[in-house]
C-alpha cells in the first residue's frame, strides 16, 4: 500500500502585491507559479534554488504563514487530511500543532527578553496543550535533552549563546509540540561551517526518533546532498527538476540543475571544471521572462523555448524535471 | 556542549552567570551604573525632585503673598553661620536686620544688619500650615464641587526664633525666594508629568495602531501626526493666552497650560513608537510566536511591549526636559503661569528689569535651580538611552 | 618581491566587558602576483588583520609593541602600523591597498552614482583630471564584465544587481592599481552561480594585472579554485599556513583537519558528517596554552592547556602551530 504523501501540492502560486497604489495598475510578483510537488512521509526533502526562486515562500506558503493564491495543497497525515489552501479556523489551529518553522537566522528567532526555558515552552502555552506548568516543564526538559542543550542553562536569556546553540534552542521550539511536518528554512546558513555538521546531524537523529518529514530550503547544495534522500530545485518561482538525491546530483537532467552543480567551487584546487558556467544575471522577479523562464541564461536555448512554458515530464521513479529539450541533452556520463 | 577548561575562579563563574541570567532590567541597570555622568545627574535629579515633593515642610515661610516678610522686602539672602567675630556657636545663626528710610537714601528702604543680634535657627519647627492633599474643582452646579484637604501638616524643617530667615533672600513684596523656588520645582515638575503623561497616553494609542496595523490605518494616522506636528508653538500659546479668561484659578490656568503641552507633543513620540512598533513586527521571534497561533495580543503583550519599554521609558525621560521648558519659556513670556502662581517660569519672569540686575541679583538663584534641573533630565535621558539597548550589537 | 611582511601582529580591544584578544601573533607574508586565502570562522580575526593592514580597525583597538606590517612599495617599505595622520596614511588607504567588501551595497553611497565615487577616488588618489578619471573608469567597468559600462556610469548602485555591484566594486578597487588587494567575503552574499562568475574573474585579474590579494572567507571551496597559498585562523592565531595543495591535501594542524573533514563533500555523498566537537569559544573566555584545546581530538592534557604553541616547519613552505608536531617531520601522533 502506498503511502499518501504528506504534502501534496498542485498548480501552487502565491502572488505578492507590490506597493499601496491607489491609482493605476497594481504591481505583482509572483514568487511562486505553478509548482507541483510531492513530499513523501518521512522525508528529508531538499528544496534548492538561488535569490528569486521563490524556495522560502514556498515553504512558507506550505505552512500558511504566506497566502495562497493559486493551486491546492494537500496535507495528509494518520490522523487528519487538510486542504491547506481552504483552511477553516478550526483546522489552521489543529494544523498549527502539526506542521512548524526552523528559521534561519539564530539571532533575530529568539526573543531576546524571555528566557531560554519560556521560550521553548512557549508554543505549548499558546496552543494550550499542557494542562499545568509541571507538565510543560517536563516537555520542556524532554526536547532540550533531545536536543542536547545543558538543562541548566534553562534559565539563561540567549544573549548568553553562540550561534549553533541558539539554532538548537529553534529547533526545541519547533519540535515541542510534536508536529510532523518540519520546515527548516536555511538554517544552518547562518553557521560555521564546522558547526552545521552538528546541527545537521541533531537534525536526522530526530528524525528518526521523532518520524518527522522535513522541507530542508538551502541554498547549499553540499548540505543538500548529504542529508537529502529527495531535492527538488527551483528557479524563479518555478520548479525546475525533482529527484532522489544521488540521481539529481550525479545525473542531471536540467541546464539549470547542471550549471548550479558545476558552480560549486571544488576543494580540489587542480579540478579545471567542467566549462558549464552560466552567463548574465538571474532576472528580476518583476519581469520574468516569457516562455522557459531559464530561456535568458540557458547554453541550449532554441526558439520554442522563448515562446513556450515547457511541462513536467517524468524522467524515471521519482524524477521529473522541466525542460523541452532534457532528451536530447541527456549524456550518458555523470556531470561531476 | 562546552567545558571549557579553566582556572577562573568560582566568583568569575558567578559573576558570567549573572550575566547569561539577567533579564534585560537587570543588563539597562549594569550598564547605566557604569555611566559616571548619568549615575551623578540621577542623584542630583532625584534630590531635586524630593526637594520638590517635600517643599512645603522645607520652607520656611508660605511662598505665596500670605508669607511675606514685610520687614525684609527685597533683602538679599541670610546665609547662617556657625562661627563669627563674637564666638563660636553649635546653632546655626543669623543676623537680625532692620530698615530704615529717610532723605538720606532717597526715601528707599535701607536694610542694616545688626551684628550684635543673633538669631539662632530651629529645627523642626511649627510654622504655616501645609496640606498634602489639597485641591478644589468648581465644576457646574453645587453637587459636583469636589473639596478635599488632607495630611495636613504644619512642621518645617528649619526656622528663627524672630524675625525671618531667607536663605535665598527676599523679592519686591517680601517673599521667600527660597520657599518659592522649592515650590516651583514642584509646579514645574507637577506641570512636565501632567503634560508628558497625556502625550504619552496619547502617542501610545495613536502610534501604536499606525505601528500595529500599517497599511492604510498607518497613512491616514500619519497625515493627522505631521499636521498637529506643524502647528507652531507661539503662535498657539499667543493665541489661548488671549483667550483664557482672566477670572480662571491658578490651577485652572495650570492644568491647562498642562493640557495644552501634552496635546502638542505627542507626534514625536508617536512617530517614534510607530517607527519601532513597525520594525520589531517583522522580527523573526514574532513570526515564529504567530505560527504557534499566538493572538494578536499574545504577540503584543508578550514581544513586542517588552521590546519597546527601554525606548518608551528613554523618550519620556527625553520628553521631560522639553515639557519643563516649553511652560518655563512660555510662563517668562507671560503666556502661562503668571506671578503670584509659583513656577520656575514665573519667577524668571521679574529677573528681566534692569533694577533687578543692579541690585537685586539673588533673584537669579531659581535660574541655577533650573538649569540644573533640566541638565540633569537630559544627562539620565541620555545615560538611559546608551544603556537602554543591550541587545544592539549582538551579531556574528 | 615580498609586497607585505607581518610579523607577530596582535591586536586587542578595550571594551566594556574587559580586555579582548582578537589577534594574537600573526606572522605571514605575501609575494606580488600571489594570491593568499585568509580562511576561518567566526571569532577567528581574520576581518580584524586585514582591516589592521588599512589601519581600519576601530579607536578601542591596541596594537602590540612588537607588531609589525612592513609593505614594500615603488618608493620603499612603508610600516604600516607607525602611520598616524590621514595624510599618512592616504599612501595606505586606497592608494596602495584597496579593500572590498561582502556587502557591495554598503560600500557605495546610494545617492551618488557610481560613477562619480569612481571618480572621486581616483581624482584624490592619482591626480587625474576628471575626463582621464571618466576614462579610466569606464574602461574599468568595462574590464570587470559589466555589459553597457557607459550606461552603467551613470547609475546609482540600487539599479544595479548584486553580482554587477559586487564586479563593480572591484572595478572601483582595481582603478587605483593597488599593489595589494583585500577582499573581505566579497561572494558570501552572492549566489553560487554569480559567485563562479566573479572567481573566474578574480582569476583573470591577477593574471592581468599582477597585484597580490588577500583573500577573506570562510568558504574552503572558494578558497582552493583562486588561491596560491592559504592561512588559516582560529581564535585570533594563525594555526597553520602553506600552498594550498599542501594544506588542503595534508593538513597538519587538528583544527584544519576537523574543518576539512567537517564540510560535505559531493565526491563522497556516503561519508557521514563529522563536526568538530564543542563550540567555538567566545572571545571574553580564550582558552589558556593552546587556543584549540578545549575541541581537539589529539588534545594531550597538562601539555596543550599549558604550553603556548610556536609556529613549526612541517616542509617547505608549510608551518602549523601544533605542540604535537615534530619540527620538520610532520605530526607527532
Amino acid at each position: 500500500m502506498i503511502e499518501k504523501p504528506l504534502i501534496s501540492a498542485k498548480n501552487l502560486s502565491v502572488t505578492f502585491l507590490l506597493g499601496n497604489n491607489f491609482f493605476g495598475p497594481k504591481l505583482t510578483i509572483q514568487a511562486v507559479a505553478d509548482v507541483t510537488m510531492d513530499i513523501p512521509r518521512k522525508s528529508f526533502f531538499g528544496l534548492v534554488g538561488e535569490s528569486g526562486s521563490g524556495k522560502t515562500t514556498f515553504g512558507r506558503a506550505l505552512l500558511n504563514a504566506v497566502p495562497i493564491s493559486g493551486g491546492n495543497v494537500q496535507y495528509n497525515d494518520d490522523e487528519v487530511s487538510y486542504h491547506l489552501e481552504r483552511l477553516t479556523k478550526v483546522e489552521l489551529k489543529d494544523y498549527r500543532k502539526r506542521s512548524q518553522l526552523i528559521f534561519q537566522d539564530p539571532y533575530a528567532a529568539l526573543s531576546p527578553r524571555m528566557t531560554v526555558r519560556d521560550i521553548i515552552a512557549e508554543p505549548l502555552e499558546v496552543m494550550g496543550l499542557t494542562n499545568s506548568r509541571e507538565e510543560t516543564d517536563e516537555r520542556v526538559r524532554e526536547i532540550a535533552e533531545k536536543c542536547r542543550l545543558n538543562l541548566e542553562h534553562l534559565r539563561r536569556f540567549p544573549h548568553a549563546f553562540s550561534g549553533g546553540q541558539r539554532q538548537r534552542i529553534s529547533i526545541a521550539r519547533a519540535l515541542v509540540s510534536n508536529p510532523k511536518f518540519v520546515v527548516a528554512d536555511e538554517s544552518v546558513a547562518a553557521l560555521d561551517v564546522s558547526i552545521q555538521a552538528d546541527v545537521l546531524n541533531l537534525l536526522k537523529e530526530l528524525q528518526k526518533e521523532l518520524e518527522l518529514t522535513y522541507l530542508f530550503i538551502s541554498h547549499d547544495l553540499s548540505v543538500v546532498a548529504h542529508v537529502c534522500d529527495n531535492v527538488a530545485v527551483m528557479y524563479l518561482g518555478r520548479l525546475v527538476e525533482t529527484a532522489p538525491t544521488r540521481d539529481l546530483f550525479f545525473r542531471p537532467r536540467h541546464p539549470y540543475t547542471k550549471a548550479l552543480l558545476s558552480a560549486i567551487p571544488s576543494l580540489d584546487p587542480d579540478y579545471s571544471g567542467n566549462a558549464q558556467k552560466l552567463e548574465g544575471e538571474i532576472p528580476s522577479p518583476a519581469s520574468v521572462p516569457s516562455g522557459c523562464t531559464f530561456h535568458t541564461r540557458c547554453p541550449h536555448c532554441i526558439d520554442i523555448c522563448k515562446q513556450v512554458e515547457p511541462l513536467g515530464e517524468q524522467v524515471s521513479e521519482g524524477h521529473n524535471v522541466v525542460c523541452h529539450r532534457w532528451k536530447e541533452l541527456d549524456t550518458p556520463e555523470p556531470s561531476n | 556542549m562546552t567545558t571549557i577548561t579553566s582556572e577562573q575562579t568560582t566568583t568569575d563563574q558567578k559573576l558570567k552567570e549573572a550575566y547569561f541570567t539577567a533579564s534585560q532590567g537587570q543588563l539597562i541597570w549594569a550598564r547605566f551604573k557604569s555611566d559616571r555622568t548619568a549615575m551623578i545627574a540621577g542623584f542630583a535629579l532625584i534630590f531635586m525632585i524630593l526637594l520638590g515633593i517635600l517643599a512645603p515642610p522645607l520652607s520656611p515661610y508660605n511662598p505665596s503673598i500670605a508669607g511675606r516678610d514685610k520687614a525684609y522686602e527685597n533683602g538679599a539672602p541670610q546665609i547662617p553661620k556657625l562661627w563669627d567675630e563674637n564666638g563660636f556657636s553649635v546653632r546655626p545663626f543669623i543676623y537680625g536686620t532692620s530698615r530704615v528710610r529717610s532723605a538720606k537714601t532717597n526715601f528707599r528702604w535701607v536694610i542694616t544688619i545688626n551684628r550684635q543680634d543673633r538669631r539662632y535657627l530651629h529645627f523642626f519647627v511649627q510654622g504655616w500650615e501645609y496640606s498634602f492633599l489639597n485641591f478644589s474643582w468648581d465644576f457646574p452646579g453645587e453637587t459636583f464641587d469636589v473639596n478635599v484637604k488632607t495630611l495636613t501638616f504644619s512642621t518645617h524643617l528649619f526656622g528663627v526664633d524672630k524675625g525671618g530667615v531667607h536663605l535665598f533672600g527676599t523679592d519686591a513684596s517680601g517673599k521667600d525666594i527660597f520657599s518659592r523656588t522649592l515650590h516651583a520645582i514642584f509646579t514645574s515638575l507637577a506641570v512636565g508629568t501632567l503634560g508628558v503623561l497625556i502625550s504619552f497616553v496619547l502617542a501610545l494609542i495613536i502610534g501604536g495602531a499606525a505601528g500595529y496595523f500599517g497599511g492604510r490605518i498607518d497613512s491616514v494616522l500619519q497625515m493627522i501626526t505631521d499636521a498637529v506636528r506643524t502647528v507652531p508653538a507661539i503662535p498657539l500659546f499667543m493665541a489661548l493666552a488671549a483667550f483664557i479668561p482672566d477670572e480662571w484659578s491658578s490651577e485652572m490656568r495650570f492644568f491647562f497650560i498642562s493640557v495644552i503641552l501634552g496635546l502638542v507633543g505627542w507626534p514625536t513620540l508617536a512617530r517614534r513608537i510607530r517607527t519601532h512598533l513597525l520594525t520589531e513586527r517583522h522580527q523573526e521571534y514574532v513570526l515564529a510566536a504567530k505560527l504557534c497561533g499566538a493572538s494578536p495580543s499574545h504577540v503584543i503583550r508578550k514581544h513586542l511591549l517588552p521590546s519597546f519599554t527601554s525606548y518608551i521609558i528613554v523618550d519620556l525621560m527625553i520628553s521631560f526636559p522639553y515639557a519643563v521648558r516649553s511652560e518655563t519659556a512660555l510662563s517668562f513670556i507671560g503666556l502661562g503661569l503668571k506671578d503670584p502662581v509659583n513656577s520656575l517660569g514665573s519667577l524668571m519672569q521679574n529677573v528681566s528689569q534692569a533694577d533687578v540686575l543692579l541690585n537685586y541679583q539673588w533673584y537669579f538663584i531659581p535660574v541655577i535651580f533650573f538649569i540644573a534641573f533640566v541638565l540633569a533630565f537630559v544627562f539620565v535621558g541620555d545615560g538611559l538611552r546608551d544603556a537602554a539597548d543591550p541587545y544592539s550589537d549582538k551579531s556574528k | 618581491m615580498t609586497l607585505l611582511n607581518v610579523e607577530n601582529l596582535t591586536v586587542q580591544f578595550d571594551t566594556d566587558e574587559g580586555r579582548i584578544t582578537a589577534v594574537e601573533n600573526v606572522s605571514f607574508s605575501l609575494e606580488a602576483g600571489q594570491v593568499m586565502g585568509l580562511v576561518g570562522e567566526s571569532g577567528s580575526g581574520k576581518s580584524v588583520t586585514a582591516k589592521a593592514l588599512m589601519q581600519l580597525n576601530p579607536r578601542n583597538s591596541i596594537y602590540n609593541e612588537q607588531s609589525k606590517i612592513s609593505l614594500n612599495l615603488d618608493d620603499g617599505p612603508v610600516d604600516v602600523l607607525s602611520l598616524k595622520t590621514a595624510k599618512e596614511l592616504k599612501v595606505v588607504r586606497g592608494g596602495a591597498v584597496s579593500m572590498i567588501f561582502q556587502e557591495p551595497m554598503a560600500s557605495f553611497a546610494p545617492a551618488i552614482t557610481i560613477g562619480k565615487q569612481m571618480v572621486e577616488q581616483l581624482v584624490l588618489h592619482k591626480n587625474l583630471t576628471k575626463a582621464e578619471a571618466k576614462k579610466l573608469s569606464v574602461d574599468m567597468l568595462d574590464r570587470v564584465g559589466i555589459s553597457e559600462a557607459g550606461k552603467r556610469f551613470d547609475q546609482y548602485a540600487f539599479e544595479l544587481s548584486g553580482g554587477m555591484r559586487q564586479r563593480a566594486m572591484i572595478a572601483m578597487a582595481l582603478s587605483t592599481s593597488p599593489k595589494l588587494l583585500i577582499a573581505d567575503e566579497p561572494t558570501t552574499a552572492l549566489d553560487v552561480t554569480i559567485q563562479a562568475q566573479v572567481i573566474d574573474l578574480m582569476k583573470d585579474i591577477v593574471a592581468d594585472f599582477g597585484m597580490g590579494i588577500i583573500f577573506i572567507t570562510h568558504d574552503l571551496g572558494v578558497i582552493a579554485q583562486t588561491a596560491d597559498k592559504i592561512a588559516v585562523m582560529y581564535l585570533g592565531e594563525l594555526v597553520e599556513q602553506g600552498s594550498v595543495r599542501d594544506v588542503i591535501r595534508t593538513p597538519a594542524h587538528p583544527y584544519t583537519q576537523g574543518l576539512l573533514n567537517s564540510l560535505p563533500k559531493l565526491e563522497d555523498l556516503d561519508k557521514p558528517l563529522t563536526p568538530i566537537p564543542g563550540d567555538i569559544p567566545s572571545p571574553l573566555e580564550r582558552p589558556s596554552g593552546c587556543v584549540f584545546h578545549t575541541r581537539c581530538p589529539k588534545v594531550v592534557m597538562g601539555r596543550c592547556n599549558v604550553d603556548i604553541p610556536t609556529s613549526v616547519r612541517v616542509k617547505d613552505g608549510h608551518k602549523a602551530s601544533c605542540l604535537l608536531i615534530e619540527d620538520n617531520g610532520g605530526p607527532k601522533l
